[in-house]
């Protein structure tokens, strides 16, 4: 099978609105597949359908082979969420060596994914005395730690500085390199280039589903935020005319606030 | 169920608890400093010490057990680490054992802690074994911990957490047996006395104050603790939900 993950006409409704409308979409295994679009596109949402947490009002979605969110995936599977979803009373090390025993991980291991992540040095500190992009690391720490075949990562780069967002994108490309699949979310366009696919998602509705360099050539421009902006216009049949005299409409404030 | 996932959790649990040396103290000093207030607010009527000492030797366990993890849970929830940990393969059963086996130990250091300071140094007198009211008085801050697991689930926020206190537990104090017997309570209250679980946990106390060797009663009184403490936890794992909106 060459498909780690496929949505087939997923529907989602949280507190009576509907967040992701019919989305289908299949993210080919050993890439790192860029989940792209405004904060209240559906992101999350999508992510937490993939790693099994979400209710989903109607459709499948079918990861590794089984239905999202079985127990047998659940070894496979590393999450991270936008929020770090870490102890801040542990040290950085407890909290990486107690996720990984949940994956049956030694800590020897444990404490090579505190290395991983840039946090060797601050291993030892209490989470909750760390700054806001190291605390995000050391959640990271914790969804990589067992090595999975899925690693489902929500913004796991905001905050962290330029090079350190470098480095992180190198390890993401050698994890898929290995056998891994990688879907992550962003917000910030400038980190598409760095993905094999991307998913392209706004208001709920996937607008495109392709490599960049496939979409810079159907769009027609080298710069993947105005690709983006164009793929908008061709959707919604918004007319050029109203968007060159509204130029702060830009994708990271939509219109709707839906 | 996995016995290990259980036992790392409760270690990972306990370890929290090492690095927060304020709520340890909180735990050994604040039953400690009540009793010896009640023992010297009684300090003409020893008997009456023996008694209301020994009953709240039972109750403090408990209504600090409950403040704890309802908080602890909270936090797991709020903090998004229960979502995280509902995609490992961890099972729902394994957290709340882990932290069922974590507050135990936390209960036992606290019972053994506060039973000895009040029989060796408040002079407490009871005619059944010391060792006994230790094993009630953990029975009795364990279920106040698997009560407080399962109402975490009905709070949004620590405010809301902290009102089910005096919600959950004030009205099991008033009716347990302490303040009015429980056989000369108006029927209805007596009968409301009957299924709060509390009324139980008093009555084995107060059966060990008064017997020498360990009735019929205090067993089944036993029982019925033991038993609303895996309800009160199944409860408990029914309202943990891996798929949410």
């Amino acid at each position: 099978m060459d498909n780690a993950i496929e949505v087939d006409h997923l529907v989602v409704t949280r507190g009576g609105r509907s967040v992701l409308h019919d989305l289908s979409c299949a993210i080919p295994r050993g890439t790192v597949t860029g989940l792209l679009g405004p904060s209240g596109s559906g992101k999350t949402t999508l992510m937490r359908a993939v790693v099994g947490v979400q209710k989903v009002e109607s459709g499948t979605v079918t990861v590794l082979g089984r239905p999202a969110g079985s127990a047998p995936l659940r070894s496979h599977i590393g999450y991270l969420t936008q929020a770090p979803s870490v102890y801040a009373d542990l040290t950085v090390r407890d909290n990486a060596r107690y996720f990984g025993s949940l994956y049956g991980v030694d800590a020897g291991q444990a404490d090579q994914a505190v290395v991983d992540v840039g946090l060797g040095e601050a291993a030892g500190q209490l989470v909750g005395n760390l700054s806001g992009g190291q605390r995000a690391r050391a959640s990271l720490a914790c969804a990589i730690v067992g090595k999975p075949e899925l690693l489902v990562l929500d913004e796991p780069t905001v905050g962290q500085d330029p090079v350190l967002r470098n480095e992180l994108w190198q390890r993401f490309h050698v994890m898929a390199a290995n056998g891994a699949t990688l879907l992550v979310s962003s917000h910030v366009m400038d980190e598409a280039g760095r993905c094999d696919r991307l998913l392209l998602i706004r208001e709920g509705d996937l607008i495109a589903d392709d490599t960049p360099d496939a979409i810079r050539e159907r769009t027609g421009t080298p710069d993947l935020e105005e690709a983006f902006l164009r793929l908008i216009e061709r959707t919604h049949d918004v007319p050029r005319k109203e968007r060159i005299t509204s130029p702060e409409k830009s994708m990271t404030s939509p219109e709707k606030s839906a | 169920m996995s016995v290990r996932l259980t036992l790392r959790t409760a270690a990972r649990i306990l370890r929290q608890l090492r690095n927060d040396r304020r709520t340890i103290a909180l735990i050994l000093v604040v039953p400690t400093v009540l009793l010896t207030l009640l023992r010297y607010l009684y300090d003409k009527e020893p008997l009456i010490f023996d008694h209301v000492g020994l009953i709240m030797l039972g109750v403090f366990p408990f209504v600090i057990m409950f403040l704890l993890t309802s908080v602890a849970m909270l936090r797991e929830r709020t903090s998004g680490t229960l979502e995280r940990l509902l995609t490992t393969p961890i099972g729902k059963v394994d957290i709340l054992l882990g932290y069922g086996i974590a507050f135990a130990v936390a209960a036992a250091v606290q019972a053994a802690v506060v039973s000895t300071l009040s029989y060796v140094l408040l002079g407490l007198d009871t005619l059944g074994p010391a060792w006994l009211v230790g094993v009630i008085a953990v029975g009795n801050s364990v279920l106040g911990m698997a009560l407080g697991l399962f109402v975490s689930a009905f709070a949004n926020s620590e405010f809301q957490a902290v009102q089910f206190m005096p919600a959950f537990v004030l009205p099991q104090a008033l009716l347990c047996g302490l303040l009015v017997p429980r056989d000369q309570m108006a029927g209805w209250l007596h009968a409301i006395s009957d299924v709060l679980p509390m009324s139980y946990a008093v009555e084995a106390l107060t059966e060990l104050g008064a017997h020498r060797d360990p009735t019929s009663t205090l067993w089944r009184d036993l029982a019925i603790i033991v038993g609303c403490i895996v309800v009160a936890l199944l409860l408990g794992a029914v309202t943990l939900r891996r798929r949410t909106a």
